[in-house]
């Protein structure tokens, strides 16, 4: 599925003393079972962004296209069920009596009921990593961990063409956020659907996207590979990103003479390019 | 939708009326009140007005803020109106079918709207120059007699406070619930009334849950700071009476006074 976002532009509080252009003729497409990588500062217009895509937020000028259709020129909720939305701390959103009713919300709302609803709630959880004995669970009587990933299996149920993440692993520990993002690799890998993560952390996009938009101050700053992007590292600094830390670090290095090869983005990388020249 | 719910909606500034004491308000406000219900007549009521007048132009706030105010109060404005003008006995001028208007109560009617409407501007007034916080502050002092017989004043002020502090709150959290269950397709917006009711279960339960840890962390954090109410407390903002407060105060009396005599 074929996403497209052309010349939008969205404004807060139009008409009022307190108006303020969020999004200002953003261009921006992610083809078919590509994973993206959003960055930008709080207030860069990431949210406002994801939330055109599947049409919970109606642009102010330009237009969002799904396979070359303008999604508001049909049903919204249908655009609903092809580009799921996974929001920031979505274990904000469960509240129904069991873990499996709450996964099952959104499918049901397709019109799955039967076996199917039951395979969908099931492959969600899997897709997830949470055992099926939580299934009957509460969900207030999760952890925080498995609240998110039950939280996150309610729009993989619905087996979204495109699936979209705002900043999934905040708040979550080292280990849970490397689990978490494994987990969403896994489910990229598998089922080859488009996957959009938006995050403020350089390390976690460096590892995981195949490409990387950053946004600032309401508009595409640039794209690219993350190591074009990373490349970049006066332009992000100039706009107060950063790069990946060890990417940091071999620049730093480089800079002194070391011989090294400051394109690393990860911690990997780095390991294997100093044991190659040692 | 819910970016419209204004309650006690405050538009800062730096006119004479915003840097009143709040108490003073208050109390302005009161006396206000009681000088238009007890004007009769024309005199009375053209004093009652000049009055609100004057405070309206010294607030330095556009006119058009405190019609969009009145905007949702026309229904009772005319209603009113219309019953008095057609329930007060007197002199017919006009008659059709079992419909009587009279002189009487035509004036009674040009009257009793006359009273709402300054009624209303004279409150909004208040919330307009006033800060919610700097009201409820007041309110305290103003009812601290009260606790004399045992009226918990002080919690009720917090409890205000912390109410007006959260609504702002608790507005974005419904936006982003109702925003992530529309993701899951929940729909909000069904011509179907009993689908729109079972549509606001995935809402208010996320929603009281949220409302709950937050009250339990306000709580904790407040007594980490050593909150045990109001005993000995004192406070970030002291109320000082200055000139323009004592002279406020009277020239309200005096008209208060003149409105009682001149009735």
């Amino acid at each position: 599925m074929f996403l497209q976002v052309k010349n939008l532009t969205h404004i807060y509080g139009a008409g009022t003393p307190f108006e303020r252009k969020a999004l200002d003729g953003v261009d921006f497409s992610v083809g078919p079972g590509e994973m993206r990588g959003i960055i930008g500062h709080t207030g860069s217009g990431k949210s406002t962004l994801i939330q055109h895509l599947n049409g919970l937020l109606k642009p102010h000028g330009g237009s969002v296209l799904l396979d070359g259709k303008d999604i508001w020129s049909g049903g919204i909720r249908e655009v609903r069920f092809k580009v799921g939305l996974v929001f920031q701390y979505p274990e904000y959103q469960l509240f129904e009596e069991t873990v499996a009713a709450d996964v099952a919300f959104g499918p049901k709302n397709m019109g799955l009921s039967g076996a199917e609803l039951e395979n969908r709630v099931d492959e969600a959880l899997a897709f997830v990593g949470l055992d099926r004995s939580v299934k009957e669970k509460s969900p207030f009587d999760l952890s925080g961990g498995q609240k998110r990933r039950a939280a996150i299996a309610g729009v993989i149920a619905m087996r979204p063409r495109i699936l979209i993440l705002d900043e999934p692993t905040a708040g979550l520990d080292p280990h849970g956020r490397d689990a978490l993002l494994d987990r969403i690799k896994s489910y990229h890998r598998e089922l080859g659907g488009t996957v959009i993560l938006v995050t403020h952390s350089m390390d976690e996009l460096a590892r995981t996207v195949d490409s990387v938009t950053v946004l600032s101050n309401a508009r595409v700053l640039t794209e690219g590979t993350p190591r074009e992007v990373f490349g970049q590292a006066e332009l992000l600094a100039r706009h107060g990103l950063a790069v990946p830390g060890v990417t940091a670090v071999f620049h730093r290095l480089a800079a002194l003479g070391a011989g090294v090869d400051p394109s690393v983005l990860t911690v990997d990388e780095a390991v294997d390019q100093l044991i190659v020249n040692s | 939708m819910l970016k419209d719910i204004t309650l006690g909606q405050f538009f800062p500034g730096k006119s004479v009326i915003h840097r009143l004491d709040p108490r003073v308000k208050l109390t302005l406000v009161t006396l206000f009140v009681t000088a238009l219900f007890t004007a009769r007549g024309p005199l009375t009521y053209a004093l009652v007005f000049i009055w609100l007048a004057y405070a309206v132009i010294a607030s330095r706030l556009s006119l058009r803020v405190f019609f969009r105010g009145l905007r949702p109060l026309v229904f009772i404005l005319v209603f009113t109106a219309i019953l008095n003008a057609l329930y007060t006995q007197g002199e017919i001028l006009f008659s059709w079918w079992i419909i009587k208007i009279t002189r009487e109560g035509l004036i009674m009617a040009a009257y009793m709207l006359a009273r709402i409407l300054m009624l209303v501007t004279g409150t909004f007034l208040l919330t307009y120059t006033t800060s919610p916080i700097m009201l409820t502050d007041a309110l305290e002092r103003v009812l601290k007699p009260l606790k004399k017989i045992k009226v918990p004043v002080h919690e009720l002020a917090m409890m205000m406070t912390i109410a007006l502090r959260f609504i702002p709150t608790l507005i974005e959290e419904t936006q982003k619930i109702m925003s992530a269950q529309q993701a899951r397709g929940a729909d909000f917006e069904s011509p179907n009334l009993m689908k729109r009711v079972k549509a606001m279960i995935p809402l208010l339960v996320p929603l009281f849950v949220s409302a709950f840890q937050r009250a339990e962390d306000l709580a904790v954090a407040m007594e980490c700071r050593c909150y045990n109410g109001g005993v000995g407390r004192t406070r970030m903002r002291v109320l000082r009476m200055g000139f323009i407060d004592y002279a406020a105060l009277t020239a309200a009396i005096a008209l208060c006074a003149a409105v009682f005599i001149l009735r």
